[in-house]
């Protein structure tokens, strides 16, 4: 007998509370403080706000926790929180050859002025599970530099610069620069809307793409230049004031990757930037970052685009994780409507072609029995 | 946009969940309110084109209605009543979640009635009751761009719509015909506004098209995703694309809805027990309800055989 599909609403409700109690797991284990996760799963803080473009560690470490630990979905829960945030306005752009660094290393110069800062990364430790960290082992405390990091810390595409052999950054023009989260995105889109989208877009998508170009696809070999990681004040200037105040501090991690580019009828050859930029600690993000920026400037360099990650409206389109997580898993929602008209159309189609049952693909489970 | 008699209450009306602290009505600032009303008169203004605007994030996924939540909220009074169905109906999961949305975030009456409601926000249907000029109809928009399965880059497809270049459409459905004798284009049946702008009709199926023609009520796209809103102004002209010898042609059924036994309705088929046998019923469960509601029998199965 039909029974009509009615008590969702009770349903849904069951289904949240049910969420619930999952993701508070067993209630003789100790629940997991915001505390907790701002000081021991700090990277997950790190890509969490980045790609939800909003550096608040305390927020980030909510939407880790509601969300059972899925980054994607705590990305997603920052990023509808923030459409509630009013706006104050810009802050000052940010100098990032001023950070306090606490990592900064150079794969183009063996030493350079400031040095090599290795700081803390996995890059050196073998990937050997840690038994000691099972046990709750106590870690010796780090030892302390002599001295304090070089202040003279330049950015070493500054330093290709002074010879002539990088391209020249130069700075747009002075109006309002496009705002990815206000505008809807347009093609071409220039520098500032690209390197927005790259910095919210997916680790992984960036990731793959970055990698795809390193195979070939798209090949155009980077050197990383340099990559920074370290803290930075935020600077603004009210309106009422005229000057600019610190209003906070941040932690972002910086990469400029230096590429080959063999020159043009106008220009020599001279080497080319891709740039990274990413809130807190993210240096797999930033360098893919780095490379895809590179990739994406095929043309304006008048070069040949032949591989996905040098396509713009490919790459800028699909780059968004909230986007494309929600896209892909509405296909949970009820399509019974349009599978309707689907099965009419279909039946429609075989009706007129007058198929014969007996040509019906059989299903593997019954050509077995008759074998 | 409120109808005009206030004092009657909707007797449908379903349970208003509890309004929610700290957030605006209807979720969404003035500011972002007022751009997105922006982008809806200039669709207006424009039938058929796409606007594009700043789509925010919302609290329920994108592909999930996000679109149409946005254009509710910006449109959407104290005084309004607000329907929501998914497939035709007001109890699937999207539809109770976008409802209890805006119960939450608005705290506005909502309703299952379709004569009762002010704006109705649906996914893949129209309802099949007429709607009025008092109303609004915001439908949820996956992919806004018809020419997209020809033409997959936006700079392109914008040229297209630009110079009303559309031949290709027209290729398009004309291999179609040749390959399969008829248009198999089922839902997101291609029409054309006010002889201008080529459109999708978000995935309703082909049966709804011809109720999108001279709609007294005012029809709002929303593509929260894409980022981009557009619109039918009231009575203005919308064509499915066919050729003169093979005319636009709707859906139909040898059978009738086994519940109301309506047989100029959308109907669903339910598959009702292992031998795969099936009962149609109406894909609209509130005009359903109301035609089960003017006969006297119980619901019968295709069989003929009383539930």
């Amino acid at each position: 007998m039909y029974v009509a599909v009615k008590g969702g609403e009770s349903a849904i409700k069951n289904s949240q509370e049910l969420l619930a109690e999952e993701r508070r797991g067993d209630k003789n284990v100790k629940e997991l403080t915001l505390d907790q996760i701002q000081n021991q799963l700090s990277l997950s803080l790190d890509r969490v706000m980045a790609e939800a473009s909003l550096y608040d560690r305390e927020l980030a470490a909510l939407a880790v926790k509601q969300s059972c630990g899925d980054l994607v979905e705590a990305i997603f829960l920052l990023r509808a929180y923030r459409t509630t945030l009013p706006r104050f306005g810009t802050t000052v752009p940010i100098e990032t050859a001023n950070m306090s660094i606490r990592r900064r290393i150079s794969a183009t110069f063996k030493d350079l002025p400031g040095g090599q800062v290795l700081g803390p990364s996995f890059d050196y430790t073998h990937r050997l599970l840690d038994f000691s960290l099972a046990a709750n082992g106590d870690v010796p405390e780090a030892m302390e530099a002599d001295g304090t990091v070089d202040r003279n810390m330049p950015r070493v595409t500054d330093l290709l610069n002074n010879e002539g052999l990088i391209e020249e950054e130069t700075a747009e023009d002075d109006n309002e620069p496009f705002d990815l989260t206000r505008e809807s995105l347009k093609f071409p889109a220039d520098r500032p809307a690209r390197l927005q989208n790259l910095a919210r877009g997916d680790e992984g998508f960036l990731l793959a793409l970055a990698y795809s170009t390193q195979r070939g696809w798209g090949r155009n070999h980077p050197f990383a230049g340099e990559i920074r990681m370290g803290e930075l004040s935020i600077e603004f200037i009210p309106d009422e004031l005229g000057f600019s105040i610190e209003i906070g501090e941040i932690t972002i991690t910086e990469c400029q990757m230096i590429n080959q580019f063999k020159g043009s009828s106008d220009i020599p050859a001279q080497f080319t930037r891709g740039y990274g930029l990413s809130f807190g600690h993210n240096e797999r993000k930033t360098m893919a970052m780095g490379i895809v920026d590179r990739a994406l400037r095929t043309r304006e360099l008048d070069e040949h685009v032949q591989a996905p990650a040098q396509d713009e409206e490919f790459v800028l389109s699909h780059s968004c994780n909230v986007e494309a997580s929600g896209f892909v898993q509405h296909l949970k929602l009820p399509h019974y409507v349009d599978f309707q008209s689907e099965l009419v159309t279909v039946r429609a189609l075989r009706g007129e072609a007058n198929i014969d049952k007996t040509n019906i693909v059989k299903p593997i489970s019954d050509i077995a029995a008759t074998e | 946009m409120a109808i005009s008699n206030q004092s009657e209450k909707a007797g449908n009306s379903t349970e208003t969940p509890e309004i929610l602290e700290g957030y605006n009505f209807a979720y969404l600032d003035d500011q972002t309110k007022r751009m997105i009303r922006r982008a809806i008169l200039k669709a207006v203004a424009i039938p058929g084109y796409q606007v594009p605007f700043g789509s925010r994030e919302m609290p329920l996924p994108f592909g999930w209605g996000t679109g149409g939540i946005q254009i509710t909220a910006s449109i959407i009074g104290k005084d309004d009543i607000l329907k929501v169905i998914d497939q035709g109906a007001d109890d699937t999961t999207n539809a109770i979640n976008i409802r209890n949305f805006f119960g939450k975030t608005a705290g506005i009456e909502t309703t299952e009635k379709t004569t009762e409601a002010t704006v109705i926000q649906t996914r893949h249907r129209i309802p099949e009751n007429p709607l009025s000029a008092k109303q609004i109809l915001v439908y949820q928009v996956p992919i806004p761009e018809p020419l997209r399965w020809l033409e997959q880059r936006e700079s392109e497809t914008r040229k297209m719509h630009a110079l009303a270049e559309y031949g290709v459409m027209h290729v398009g459905l004309y291999e179609n015909i040749a390959h399969f004798g008829r248009v198999t284009t089922s839902y997101n049946y291609p029409v054309q506004v006010n002889d201008r702008y080529i459109m999708s009709p978000s995935p309703i199926p082909k049966f709804d098209n011809p109720k999108m023609d001279k709609m007294p009520a005012l029809q709002l796209f929303g593509a929260g995703r894409e980022k981009r809103i557009y619109a039918v102004p009231p009575f203005t002209k919308v064509k499915s694309l066919d050729f003169e010898d093979h005319p636009f042609a709707i859906e139909s059924w040898e059978e009738s809805c086994a519940l109301c036994g309506s047989s100029n309705s959308f109907l669903d088929e339910v598959i009702i027990d292992d031998e795969g046998s099936r009962m149609f019923v109406c894909s609209d469960s509130n005009f359903c309800r109301e035609e089960t509601e003017k006969i006297k029998d119980g619901p019968v199965t295709s069989s003929g055989e009383t539930l």
